[in-house]
Protein backbone atom coordinates (compact mmCIF):
# COMPACT_ATOMS: atom_id res chain seq x y z
CA UNK A 1 0.00 0.00 0.00
CA UNK A 2 1.25 3.85 -0.90
CA UNK A 3 2.21 4.83 2.08
CA UNK A 4 -0.02 8.45 3.13
CA UNK A 5 3.03 10.87 2.92
CA UNK A 6 3.21 10.50 -0.62
CA UNK A 7 -0.57 11.46 -1.53
CA UNK A 8 -0.13 14.66 1.66
CA UNK A 9 2.86 15.59 -0.78
CA UNK A 10 1.29 15.41 -4.05
CA UNK A 11 -1.81 16.96 -2.91
CA UNK A 12 0.46 19.50 -1.25
CA UNK A 13 2.02 19.99 -5.26
CA UNK A 14 -1.11 20.12 -6.80
CA UNK A 15 -2.33 22.81 -4.49
CA UNK A 16 0.92 24.69 -5.33
CA UNK A 17 0.81 24.25 -8.45
CA UNK A 18 -2.96 25.40 -8.54
CA UNK A 19 -2.53 29.03 -6.67
CA UNK A 20 1.02 29.12 -8.29
CA UNK A 21 -1.57 29.28 -11.51
CA UNK A 22 -4.06 31.71 -10.34
CA UNK A 23 -1.23 33.90 -9.54
CA UNK A 24 0.78 33.82 -12.63
CA UNK A 25 -1.47 33.42 -15.41
CA UNK A 26 -3.71 35.86 -16.96
CA UNK A 27 -6.16 34.00 -18.92
CA UNK A 28 -9.38 33.61 -16.74
CA UNK A 29 -9.63 30.62 -18.23
CA UNK A 30 -6.48 29.31 -17.36
CA UNK A 31 -7.09 30.91 -13.85
CA UNK A 32 -10.14 28.85 -13.83
CA UNK A 33 -8.81 25.87 -14.53
CA UNK A 34 -5.98 26.07 -11.50
CA UNK A 35 -8.50 26.94 -9.14
CA UNK A 36 -10.31 23.41 -10.36
CA UNK A 37 -7.16 22.12 -9.29
CA UNK A 38 -7.33 23.55 -6.22
CA UNK A 39 -10.25 21.89 -5.60
CA UNK A 40 -9.35 18.58 -6.97
CA UNK A 41 -5.75 18.84 -4.44
CA UNK A 42 -8.17 18.81 -1.78
CA UNK A 43 -10.49 15.93 -2.93
CA UNK A 44 -7.29 13.64 -3.70
CA UNK A 45 -6.78 14.45 0.27
CA UNK A 46 -9.94 13.63 1.29
CA UNK A 47 -10.10 10.33 -0.23
CA UNK A 48 -6.49 9.47 0.87
CA UNK A 49 -7.35 10.44 4.56
CA UNK A 50 -10.82 8.43 4.53
CA UNK A 51 -8.71 5.30 3.37
CA UNK A 52 -6.27 6.11 6.13
CA UNK A 53 -9.02 5.95 8.80
CA UNK A 54 -10.88 3.65 7.02
CA UNK A 55 -14.29 5.82 7.05
CA UNK A 56 -16.04 6.66 4.22
CA UNK A 57 -17.31 10.58 5.36
CA UNK A 58 -14.03 11.58 3.37
CA UNK A 59 -14.74 9.53 0.42
CA UNK A 60 -18.44 11.39 0.51
CA UNK A 61 -17.40 15.14 0.53
CA UNK A 62 -15.84 14.71 -2.74
CA UNK A 63 -18.97 14.65 -4.12
CA UNK A 64 -20.05 17.63 -2.67
CA UNK A 65 -17.06 19.73 -3.73
CA UNK A 66 -17.36 17.88 -7.10
CA UNK A 67 -21.07 19.41 -7.32
CA UNK A 68 -20.26 22.55 -6.25
CA UNK A 69 -17.00 22.82 -8.33
CA UNK A 70 -19.87 21.61 -11.23
CA UNK A 71 -21.86 24.95 -10.10
CA UNK A 72 -18.48 26.74 -10.06
CA UNK A 73 -18.27 26.05 -13.71
CA UNK A 74 -22.08 26.77 -14.55
CA UNK A 75 -21.47 30.42 -13.26
CA UNK A 76 -18.18 30.98 -14.06
CA UNK A 77 -18.25 30.18 -17.93
CA UNK A 78 -20.81 31.81 -18.25
CA UNK A 79 -19.57 35.08 -16.39
CA UNK A 80 -16.17 34.70 -19.07
CA UNK A 81 -18.35 34.35 -21.79
CA UNK A 82 -20.47 37.52 -20.80
CA UNK A 83 -17.45 39.54 -20.43
CA UNK A 84 -15.48 38.40 -23.86
CA UNK A 85 -18.85 39.72 -25.65
CA UNK A 86 -18.75 42.81 -24.20
CA UNK A 87 -14.83 43.15 -24.91
CA UNK A 88 -13.71 40.51 -27.04
CA UNK A 89 -10.77 39.14 -24.49
CA UNK A 90 -10.87 37.29 -21.37
CA UNK A 91 -6.80 38.35 -20.24
CA UNK A 92 -7.52 40.08 -17.11
CA UNK A 93 -5.15 42.45 -17.14
CA UNK A 94 -7.24 43.92 -20.07
CA UNK A 95 -10.20 44.36 -17.31
CA UNK A 96 -9.06 47.42 -15.92
CA UNK A 97 -12.21 49.03 -16.32
CA UNK A 98 -12.32 50.11 -12.56
CA UNK A 99 -9.54 51.67 -10.38
CA UNK A 100 -8.98 54.65 -8.48
CA UNK B 1 -30.43 7.43 16.30
CA UNK B 2 -30.46 6.74 12.48
CA UNK B 3 -31.45 8.18 9.58
CA UNK B 4 -32.99 11.82 9.51
CA UNK B 5 -36.19 12.81 10.91
CA UNK B 6 -38.94 15.64 10.42
CA UNK B 7 -37.93 16.87 13.16
CA UNK B 8 -34.78 17.73 11.59
CA UNK B 9 -36.31 19.63 8.96
CA UNK B 10 -38.52 21.86 11.80
CA UNK B 11 -35.34 22.65 13.64
CA UNK B 12 -33.76 24.40 10.49
CA UNK B 13 -37.47 25.39 9.06
CA UNK B 14 -36.43 29.21 8.29
CA UNK B 15 -33.50 27.95 5.82
CA UNK B 16 -35.92 25.23 4.57
CA UNK B 17 -38.60 27.16 4.05
CA UNK B 18 -36.28 29.95 2.23
CA UNK B 19 -34.84 27.54 -0.45
CA UNK B 20 -38.23 26.11 -1.18
CA UNK B 21 -39.70 29.40 -1.50
CA UNK B 22 -36.90 30.65 -4.09
CA UNK B 23 -37.09 27.15 -6.08
CA UNK B 24 -40.85 28.08 -6.55
CA UNK B 25 -40.44 31.85 -7.39
CA UNK B 26 -37.98 30.29 -10.02
CA UNK B 27 -41.18 28.73 -11.46
CA UNK B 28 -43.44 32.15 -10.94
CA UNK B 29 -40.81 34.14 -12.54
CA UNK B 30 -40.03 31.79 -15.63
CA UNK B 31 -44.52 31.33 -16.12
CA UNK B 32 -45.48 35.58 -15.53
CA UNK B 33 -42.23 37.55 -16.21
CA UNK B 34 -43.28 39.89 -13.84
CA UNK B 35 -40.19 41.05 -11.75
CA UNK B 36 -42.69 43.54 -9.46
CA UNK B 37 -44.60 40.81 -8.63
CA UNK B 38 -41.56 38.18 -7.87
CA UNK B 39 -39.96 40.80 -5.88
CA UNK B 40 -43.57 41.16 -4.15
CA UNK B 41 -43.42 37.27 -2.84
CA UNK B 42 -39.88 37.46 -2.45
CA UNK B 43 -40.18 40.15 0.58
CA UNK B 44 -43.01 38.06 1.67
CA UNK B 45 -40.86 34.90 1.47
CA UNK B 46 -37.95 36.98 3.84
CA UNK B 47 -41.06 38.17 6.37
CA UNK B 48 -42.31 34.61 6.74
CA UNK B 49 -38.42 33.20 7.33
CA UNK B 50 -38.13 36.02 10.01
CA UNK B 51 -41.68 34.83 11.80
CA UNK B 52 -40.45 31.23 11.68
CA UNK B 53 -37.00 32.49 13.15
CA UNK B 54 -38.79 34.63 15.61
CA UNK B 55 -40.10 31.22 17.02
CA UNK B 56 -37.45 29.72 17.19
CA UNK B 57 -35.82 32.02 20.06
CA UNK B 58 -34.81 29.65 22.79
CA UNK B 59 -34.61 26.22 20.03
CA UNK B 60 -31.02 24.83 20.87
CA UNK B 61 -30.81 21.70 19.03
CA UNK B 62 -28.61 20.11 16.54
CA UNK B 63 -30.10 18.99 13.12
CA UNK B 64 -28.65 16.02 10.98
CA UNK B 65 -26.37 13.94 13.31
CA UNK B 66 -24.92 17.36 14.45
CA UNK B 67 -24.02 18.87 11.19
CA UNK B 68 -26.54 22.30 11.60
CA UNK B 69 -27.07 23.93 15.09
CA UNK B 70 -29.90 25.96 15.91
CA UNK B 71 -29.10 28.11 18.79
CA UNK B 72 -29.37 32.01 19.97
CA UNK B 73 -26.22 33.06 18.02
CA UNK B 74 -27.51 31.43 14.75
CA UNK B 75 -31.14 32.74 15.02
CA UNK B 76 -29.37 36.50 15.72
CA UNK B 77 -27.45 36.15 12.11
CA UNK B 78 -30.72 34.68 10.53
CA UNK B 79 -32.47 37.89 11.70
CA UNK B 80 -29.70 39.87 10.86
CA UNK B 81 -29.56 38.83 7.45
CA UNK B 82 -33.10 37.95 6.47
CA UNK B 83 -33.43 42.11 7.67
CA UNK B 84 -30.27 42.83 5.34
CA UNK B 85 -31.98 40.83 2.85
CA UNK B 86 -35.43 43.08 3.21
CA UNK B 87 -33.75 46.23 3.08
CA UNK B 88 -31.74 45.68 0.17
CA UNK B 89 -35.03 44.67 -1.43
CA UNK B 90 -36.04 48.40 -0.68
CA UNK B 91 -32.52 49.14 -2.14
CA UNK B 92 -32.78 47.58 -5.49
CA UNK B 93 -37.01 47.78 -5.96
CA UNK B 94 -36.62 51.54 -7.48
CA UNK B 95 -33.04 51.11 -8.68
CA UNK B 96 -33.76 49.01 -10.66
CA UNK B 97 -36.73 49.99 -12.81
CA UNK B 98 -34.82 53.35 -12.66
CA UNK B 99 -32.01 52.03 -14.43
CA UNK B 100 -34.26 49.11 -16.93
CA UNK B 101 -32.93 45.95 -16.19
CA UNK B 102 -35.80 44.90 -13.72
CA UNK B 103 -35.28 41.09 -13.68
CA UNK B 104 -37.21 38.97 -11.06
CA UNK B 105 -33.93 36.40 -11.19
CA UNK B 106 -32.44 39.07 -8.81
CA UNK B 107 -34.59 38.50 -6.59
CA UNK B 108 -34.54 34.88 -6.58
CA UNK B 109 -30.60 34.73 -6.32
CA UNK B 110 -31.02 36.70 -3.49
CA UNK B 111 -32.84 34.81 -1.56
CA UNK B 112 -30.57 31.28 -2.32
CA UNK B 113 -27.59 33.58 -0.93
CA UNK B 114 -29.45 34.66 2.15
CA UNK B 115 -30.63 30.93 2.62
CA UNK B 116 -26.39 30.53 2.56
CA UNK B 117 -25.66 33.28 4.72
CA UNK B 118 -28.25 31.12 7.23
CA UNK B 119 -26.62 28.19 6.61
CA UNK B 120 -23.17 29.56 7.86
CA UNK B 121 -24.52 30.60 10.66
CA UNK B 122 -25.62 27.33 12.03
CA UNK B 123 -22.74 25.46 10.34
CA UNK B 124 -21.46 22.73 12.84
CA UNK B 125 -19.10 20.66 10.30
CA UNK B 126 -16.71 21.73 8.65
CA UNK B 127 -17.91 20.63 5.02
CA UNK B 128 -20.95 22.05 5.49
CA UNK B 129 -18.98 25.25 6.47
CA UNK B 130 -17.59 25.36 3.13
CA UNK B 131 -21.23 23.98 1.57
CA UNK B 132 -23.15 27.11 2.91
CA UNK B 133 -20.39 29.67 1.95
CA UNK B 134 -20.79 28.61 -2.00
CA UNK B 135 -24.20 28.76 -0.97
CA UNK B 136 -23.91 32.63 -0.07
CA UNK B 137 -21.66 33.14 -2.68
CA UNK B 138 -22.24 31.61 -6.44
CA UNK B 139 -25.64 33.66 -6.52
CA UNK B 140 -23.68 36.72 -5.21
CA UNK B 141 -21.05 36.19 -8.06
CA UNK B 142 -24.26 36.72 -10.69
CA UNK B 143 -25.78 39.30 -8.97
CA UNK B 144 -22.31 41.42 -9.50
CA UNK B 145 -22.34 40.95 -13.31
CA UNK B 146 -26.02 41.18 -13.46
CA UNK B 147 -26.09 44.28 -15.49
CA UNK B 148 -26.41 43.70 -18.97
CA UNK B 149 -23.81 44.48 -21.65
CA UNK B 150 -22.47 46.52 -18.90
CA UNK B 151 -18.28 46.14 -19.01
CA UNK B 152 -17.69 47.45 -15.36
CA UNK B 153 -20.27 45.25 -14.10
CA UNK B 154 -19.54 42.18 -15.76
CA UNK B 155 -15.43 43.03 -14.67
CA UNK B 156 -16.55 43.43 -11.14
CA UNK B 157 -18.68 40.00 -11.52
CA UNK B 158 -15.62 38.20 -12.89
CA UNK B 159 -13.08 39.43 -10.55
CA UNK B 160 -15.42 38.24 -7.68
CA UNK B 161 -15.90 34.92 -9.02
CA UNK B 162 -12.37 34.14 -9.44
CA UNK B 163 -11.11 35.56 -6.37
CA UNK B 164 -13.74 33.84 -4.39
CA UNK B 165 -13.63 30.85 -5.87
CA UNK B 166 -9.78 30.72 -5.04
CA UNK B 167 -10.73 32.03 -1.51
CA UNK B 168 -13.49 28.91 -1.54
CA UNK B 169 -10.35 26.72 -2.29
CA UNK B 170 -7.98 27.60 0.51
CA UNK B 171 -11.13 27.13 2.84
CA UNK B 172 -11.43 23.61 1.09
CA UNK B 173 -7.94 22.37 1.75
CA UNK B 174 -7.86 23.54 5.03
CA UNK B 175 -11.07 21.36 5.75
CA UNK B 176 -9.09 18.85 4.05
CA UNK B 177 -6.14 19.04 6.29
CA UNK B 178 -8.53 19.35 9.44
CA UNK B 179 -9.82 15.93 8.29
CA UNK B 180 -6.11 14.58 7.93
CA UNK B 181 -4.84 15.42 11.32
CA UNK B 182 -8.11 14.52 13.45
CA UNK B 183 -9.88 12.50 11.05
CA UNK B 184 -12.99 14.34 11.72
CA UNK B 185 -14.88 17.61 10.27
CA UNK B 186 -17.57 17.68 12.94
CA UNK B 187 -17.00 20.70 15.42
CA UNK B 188 -17.25 18.62 18.42
CA UNK B 189 -15.17 15.92 17.28
CA UNK B 190 -12.30 18.39 16.07
CA UNK B 191 -11.99 20.12 19.02
CA UNK B 192 -11.89 16.13 21.16
CA UNK B 193 -9.53 14.90 18.30
CA UNK B 194 -6.90 18.14 18.71
CA UNK B 195 -5.96 18.52 22.15
CA UNK B 196 -4.97 14.60 21.40
CA UNK B 197 -3.61 15.19 17.85
CA UNK B 198 0.09 13.82 17.01
CA UNK B 199 -0.19 16.34 14.04
CA UNK B 200 -0.26 19.83 15.50
CA UNK B 201 1.58 21.60 12.08
CA UNK B 202 -1.32 19.87 9.58
CA UNK B 203 -3.89 21.41 12.17
CA UNK B 204 -2.57 24.30 12.37
CA UNK B 205 -2.33 24.94 8.49
CA UNK B 206 -5.84 23.67 8.19
CA UNK B 207 -6.63 26.49 10.75
CA UNK B 208 -4.58 29.48 9.07
CA UNK B 209 -5.81 28.21 5.63
CA UNK B 210 -9.19 28.52 6.75
CA UNK B 211 -8.92 32.09 7.99
CA UNK B 212 -7.07 33.35 4.75
CA UNK B 213 -10.38 31.94 3.10
CA UNK B 214 -13.02 33.24 4.88
CA UNK B 215 -10.58 36.74 5.51
CA UNK B 216 -10.93 36.62 1.53
CA UNK B 217 -14.75 36.59 2.11
CA UNK B 218 -14.80 39.96 4.84
CA UNK B 219 -12.20 41.42 2.98
CA UNK B 220 -9.51 41.72 5.49
CA UNK B 221 -5.94 42.86 4.44
CA UNK B 222 -3.85 41.43 2.95
CA UNK B 223 -6.70 39.78 1.15
CA UNK B 224 -8.81 42.24 -0.03
CA UNK B 225 -7.45 43.82 -3.18
CA UNK B 226 -10.95 42.64 -5.13
CA UNK B 227 -13.39 44.75 -2.45
CA UNK B 228 -12.76 48.41 -3.97
CA UNK B 229 -13.29 47.23 -7.85
CA UNK B 230 -16.00 44.65 -7.18
CA UNK B 231 -18.07 47.05 -4.83
CA UNK B 232 -17.65 50.03 -7.51
CA UNK B 233 -18.54 47.95 -10.51
CA UNK B 234 -21.24 45.94 -8.97
CA UNK B 235 -24.96 47.48 -8.92
CA UNK B 236 -24.75 49.20 -6.06
CA UNK B 237 -27.74 47.61 -4.22
CA UNK B 238 -25.84 44.36 -4.56
CA UNK B 239 -22.66 45.85 -3.49
CA UNK B 240 -25.12 47.22 -0.46
CA UNK B 241 -25.96 43.84 0.21
CA UNK B 242 -22.84 41.88 0.24
CA UNK B 243 -21.18 44.34 1.83
CA UNK B 244 -23.36 43.28 4.42
CA UNK B 245 -24.64 39.50 3.95
CA UNK B 246 -21.34 38.40 3.31
CA UNK B 247 -19.62 39.71 6.07
CA UNK B 248 -22.38 38.50 8.35
CA UNK B 249 -21.97 35.10 7.17
CA UNK B 250 -18.20 35.33 7.18
CA UNK B 251 -17.77 36.19 10.47
CA UNK B 252 -20.44 34.16 11.68
CA UNK B 253 -18.90 30.93 10.57
CA UNK B 254 -14.95 32.35 11.50
CA UNK B 255 -16.14 32.74 15.06
CA UNK B 256 -18.49 30.05 15.63
CA UNK B 257 -15.69 27.44 14.02
CA UNK B 258 -12.78 28.90 15.59
CA UNK B 259 -14.41 29.16 19.51
CA UNK B 260 -15.71 25.83 19.45
CA UNK B 261 -12.99 23.78 17.28
CA UNK B 262 -9.83 25.53 17.89
CA UNK B 263 -9.00 26.88 20.89
CA UNK B 264 -5.94 24.42 20.74
CA UNK B 265 -4.17 26.43 17.98
CA UNK B 266 -5.20 30.00 19.79
CA UNK B 267 -1.81 30.62 21.20
CA UNK B 268 -0.21 30.33 17.65
CA UNK B 269 -2.70 31.90 15.95
CA UNK B 270 -4.16 35.02 18.08
CA UNK B 271 0.04 37.06 16.97
CA UNK B 272 -1.59 36.51 13.38
CA UNK B 273 -5.24 37.73 13.73
CA UNK B 274 -3.61 41.04 15.57
CA UNK B 275 -1.32 41.44 12.56
CA UNK B 276 -4.34 40.91 10.57
CA UNK B 277 -6.27 42.99 12.72
CA UNK B 278 -3.56 46.30 12.40
CA UNK B 279 -3.00 45.72 8.80
CA UNK B 280 -6.81 45.81 7.99
CA UNK B 281 -7.50 48.96 9.57
CA UNK B 282 -4.65 51.07 8.79
CA UNK B 283 -4.76 50.00 5.19
CA UNK B 284 -8.45 50.12 4.57
CA UNK B 285 -8.52 53.42 6.44
CA UNK B 286 -5.30 54.93 4.71
CA UNK B 287 -6.81 53.97 1.46
CA UNK B 288 -9.98 55.66 1.77
CA UNK B 289 -8.90 58.54 2.27
CA UNK B 290 -7.38 59.16 -0.68
CA UNK B 291 -10.63 58.16 -2.80
CA UNK B 292 -12.95 60.42 -4.46
CA UNK B 293 -15.43 57.92 -5.89
CA UNK B 294 -18.12 57.38 -2.91
CA UNK B 295 -18.42 53.64 -4.27
CA UNK B 296 -14.84 52.83 -3.33
CA UNK B 297 -14.40 55.05 -0.30
CA UNK B 298 -17.43 53.34 1.00
CA UNK B 299 -15.56 50.16 -0.06
CA UNK B 300 -12.20 50.85 1.93
CA UNK B 301 -14.21 52.09 4.85
CA UNK B 302 -16.45 48.37 4.62
CA UNK B 303 -12.56 47.23 4.66
CA UNK B 304 -11.84 49.22 8.00
CA UNK B 305 -14.51 48.39 9.55
CA UNK B 306 -13.85 44.42 8.48
CA UNK B 307 -11.12 45.12 10.66
CA UNK B 308 -12.81 46.39 13.49
CA UNK B 309 -15.34 43.62 13.78
CA UNK B 310 -12.23 41.48 13.72
CA UNK B 311 -10.81 43.13 16.61
CA UNK B 312 -13.10 40.92 19.08
CA UNK B 313 -11.78 37.54 17.70
CA UNK B 314 -7.94 38.20 19.17
CA UNK B 315 -9.84 37.45 22.56
CA UNK B 316 -10.90 34.00 21.10
CA UNK B 317 -8.71 31.88 22.96
CA UNK B 318 -9.29 33.69 26.15
CA UNK B 319 -12.07 33.31 28.88
CA UNK B 320 -13.80 36.66 27.76
CA UNK B 321 -14.22 35.66 24.14
CA UNK B 322 -18.06 35.22 25.23
CA UNK B 323 -18.03 39.17 25.59
CA UNK B 324 -15.98 39.34 22.40
CA UNK B 325 -18.31 37.54 20.32
CA UNK B 326 -21.52 39.58 22.19
CA UNK B 327 -19.63 42.59 20.39
CA UNK B 328 -18.92 41.20 17.40
CA UNK B 329 -22.68 40.80 16.75
CA UNK B 330 -23.41 44.22 17.98
CA UNK B 331 -20.98 45.70 16.03
CA UNK B 332 -22.58 43.98 13.27
CA UNK B 333 -25.92 44.76 14.26
CA UNK B 334 -24.94 49.12 14.42
CA UNK B 335 -22.54 48.27 10.61
CA UNK B 336 -25.59 46.85 9.19
CA UNK B 337 -28.05 49.58 9.80
CA UNK B 338 -25.39 52.22 9.28
CA UNK B 339 -24.24 51.05 5.77
CA UNK B 340 -27.77 50.28 4.20
CA UNK B 341 -28.40 53.69 5.26
CA UNK B 342 -25.23 55.29 3.33
CA UNK B 343 -25.61 52.91 0.58
CA UNK B 344 -29.34 54.14 -0.18
CA UNK B 345 -28.75 57.65 0.05
CA UNK B 346 -25.67 56.75 -2.65
CA UNK B 347 -28.45 55.00 -4.80
CA UNK B 348 -30.75 58.38 -4.45
CA UNK B 349 -28.13 60.13 -5.66
CA UNK B 350 -26.77 57.79 -8.49
CA UNK B 351 -27.43 58.14 -12.23
CA UNK B 352 -26.98 55.68 -14.88
CA UNK B 353 -23.86 55.04 -16.47
CA UNK B 354 -21.97 55.45 -13.57
CA UNK B 355 -22.93 58.96 -13.23
CA UNK B 356 -23.28 60.96 -9.94
CA UNK B 357 -21.21 58.69 -7.30
CA UNK B 358 -18.25 61.42 -7.26
CA UNK B 359 -17.73 63.47 -4.05
CA UNK B 360 -18.33 66.35 -6.35
CA UNK B 361 -22.01 65.02 -7.11
CA UNK B 362 -22.75 66.08 -3.39
CA UNK B 363 -22.06 69.38 -3.60
CA UNK B 364 -24.74 71.56 -2.26
CA UNK B 365 -27.12 68.81 -0.88
CA UNK B 366 -27.37 69.85 2.34
CA UNK B 367 -29.37 73.43 0.91
CA UNK B 368 -31.57 71.78 -1.56
CA UNK B 369 -32.31 68.74 -0.03
CA UNK B 370 -31.89 68.83 3.72
CA UNK B 371 -33.69 66.01 5.06
CA UNK B 372 -31.40 63.42 2.41
CA UNK B 373 -28.37 64.93 3.65
CA UNK B 374 -29.15 65.29 7.55
CA UNK B 375 -29.59 61.35 7.13
CA UNK B 376 -26.28 60.84 5.54
CA UNK B 377 -24.42 62.85 8.26
CA UNK B 378 -26.16 60.62 10.42
CA UNK B 379 -25.04 57.81 9.10
CA UNK B 380 -20.98 59.12 8.17
CA UNK B 381 -21.07 60.00 12.20
CA UNK B 382 -22.25 56.53 12.83
CA UNK B 383 -19.76 54.86 10.45
CA UNK B 384 -17.17 57.39 12.29
CA UNK B 385 -18.40 56.33 15.44
CA UNK B 386 -19.45 59.68 16.90
CA UNK B 387 -22.57 59.50 19.79
CA UNK B 388 -25.50 59.88 19.64
CA UNK B 389 -25.18 56.73 17.39
CA UNK B 390 -25.62 53.21 16.95
CA UNK B 391 -22.11 53.35 15.20
CA UNK B 392 -20.66 54.83 18.58
CA UNK B 393 -22.52 52.39 20.59
CA UNK B 394 -20.87 49.40 18.27
CA UNK B 395 -17.07 51.31 18.83
CA UNK B 396 -17.12 51.66 22.45
CA UNK B 397 -18.49 47.81 23.47
CA UNK B 398 -15.85 46.76 21.13
CA UNK B 399 -12.89 48.49 22.31
CA UNK B 400 -14.19 47.92 26.14
CA UNK B 401 -13.63 44.09 25.33
CA UNK B 402 -10.49 44.56 23.61
CA UNK B 403 -9.22 46.74 26.67
CA UNK B 404 -10.52 44.17 29.14
CA UNK B 405 -8.41 41.57 27.26
CA UNK B 406 -5.44 43.15 27.84
CA UNK B 407 -4.98 44.28 24.62
CA UNK B 408 -4.83 48.17 24.98
CA UNK B 409 -2.40 48.73 22.11
CA UNK B 410 -4.73 47.47 20.40
CA UNK B 411 -7.81 49.32 21.63
CA UNK B 412 -5.25 52.45 20.78
CA UNK B 413 -4.87 51.66 17.34
CA UNK B 414 -8.74 51.53 16.91
CA UNK B 415 -9.25 54.74 18.49
CA UNK B 416 -6.40 56.03 16.35
CA UNK B 417 -7.77 54.76 13.24
CA UNK B 418 -11.34 56.11 14.14
CA UNK B 419 -10.38 59.40 13.80
CA UNK B 420 -8.46 58.83 10.59
CA UNK B 421 -11.64 57.98 9.61
CA UNK B 422 -13.63 60.89 10.45
CA UNK B 423 -11.48 62.93 7.82
CA UNK B 424 -12.83 61.32 4.84
CA UNK B 425 -16.49 60.35 6.55
CA UNK B 426 -16.48 64.67 6.74
CA UNK B 427 -14.71 65.78 3.65
CA UNK B 428 -18.19 63.78 2.47
CA UNK B 429 -19.93 66.44 4.89
CA UNK B 430 -18.38 69.24 3.55
CA UNK B 431 -18.93 69.14 0.07
CA UNK B 432 -23.11 68.09 1.01
CA UNK B 433 -23.02 71.73 3.24
CA UNK B 434 -20.25 74.33 2.70
CA UNK B 435 -19.55 73.40 -1.62
CA UNK B 436 -21.86 75.09 -4.00
CA UNK B 437 -23.68 72.62 -6.88
CA UNK B 438 -26.97 71.73 -8.33
CA UNK B 439 -27.75 68.02 -7.58
CA UNK B 440 -30.59 66.12 -8.79
CA UNK B 441 -32.48 63.80 -6.61
CA UNK B 442 -35.62 61.73 -7.72
CA UNK B 443 -37.85 60.97 -4.85
CA UNK B 444 -39.09 57.33 -4.64
CA UNK B 445 -41.12 56.15 -2.14
CA UNK B 446 -39.46 52.61 -0.95
CA UNK B 447 -36.01 53.82 -1.10
CA UNK B 448 -37.17 56.69 0.87
CA UNK B 449 -38.35 54.37 3.61
CA UNK B 450 -35.58 52.19 3.65
CA UNK B 451 -33.65 55.46 4.03
CA UNK B 452 -35.91 56.56 6.80
CA UNK B 453 -35.43 52.81 8.59
CA UNK B 454 -32.22 53.48 9.13
CA UNK B 455 -32.07 56.88 10.28
CA UNK B 456 -34.81 56.17 13.04
CA UNK B 457 -32.37 52.44 13.53
CA UNK B 458 -29.34 54.29 13.49
CA UNK B 459 -30.69 56.68 16.36
CA UNK B 460 -33.25 54.67 18.27
CA UNK B 461 -31.61 51.53 18.59
CA UNK B 462 -28.61 53.69 19.72
CA UNK B 463 -30.92 54.68 22.78
CA UNK B 464 -31.78 50.96 23.14
CA UNK B 465 -28.33 49.83 23.48
CA UNK B 466 -28.56 48.18 26.44
CA UNK B 467 -31.47 45.61 25.58
CA UNK B 468 -29.84 45.17 22.39
CA UNK B 469 -26.68 44.02 24.04
CA UNK B 470 -28.39 42.16 26.48
CA UNK B 471 -30.14 40.19 23.39
CA UNK B 472 -26.86 39.56 21.89
CA UNK B 473 -25.21 38.24 25.24
CA UNK B 474 -28.14 35.70 25.56
CA UNK B 475 -27.40 34.84 22.21
CA UNK B 476 -23.77 34.00 22.85
CA UNK B 477 -24.57 32.09 26.20
CA UNK B 478 -26.09 29.85 23.85
CA UNK B 479 -22.41 29.05 21.97
CA UNK B 480 -20.46 27.81 24.80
Amino acid sequence: MVPIEYYVALSAILFMIGTMGVLTRRNAIIIFMSIELMLNAANLLFVAFARMYEALSGQIFVFFVMTVAAAEVAVGLALIVAVFRTKHSINIDEASTLKG
Amino acid sequence: MSGYGIEDLVYILPIVFLLVWALVLVLVEAFTKRPDVTMLLAAFGLLAAVTLSVIQFGTEATAFKEMLTVDGYAVFVYMLVLASGLLSLGLAYDYNRRMGWARGEYYILMLFSIAGAMLMASAANLIVVFLALELLSIPLYVMAAFVPNDASSEEAGLKYFLLGAFAGGFVLYGVALIYGATGATNLMDVVAAALGTNSPVMLLTGAALILVGLGFKVALVPFHMWTPDVYQGAPTPVTAYMAVVAKAGGFAALFRVFIAAFPSVSADLTPVIATLVVLTLVVGNVAALAQKNIKRMLAYSSISHAGFLMMAFVTYGSALYADAVTSLLFYLLAFTVTSFGSWAVVIALEKAEGKGLDFEDYAGLGKKYPMLSAAMLVFLLSFAGVPPTLGFAGKFFLFRTVLEAGYAWLAIVGVIMSLVSAFYYLRVVRFMYFEQGDPEVRSEPVLNLVTAITVVGTIFLFLFSGPLLAWASEAVLALI
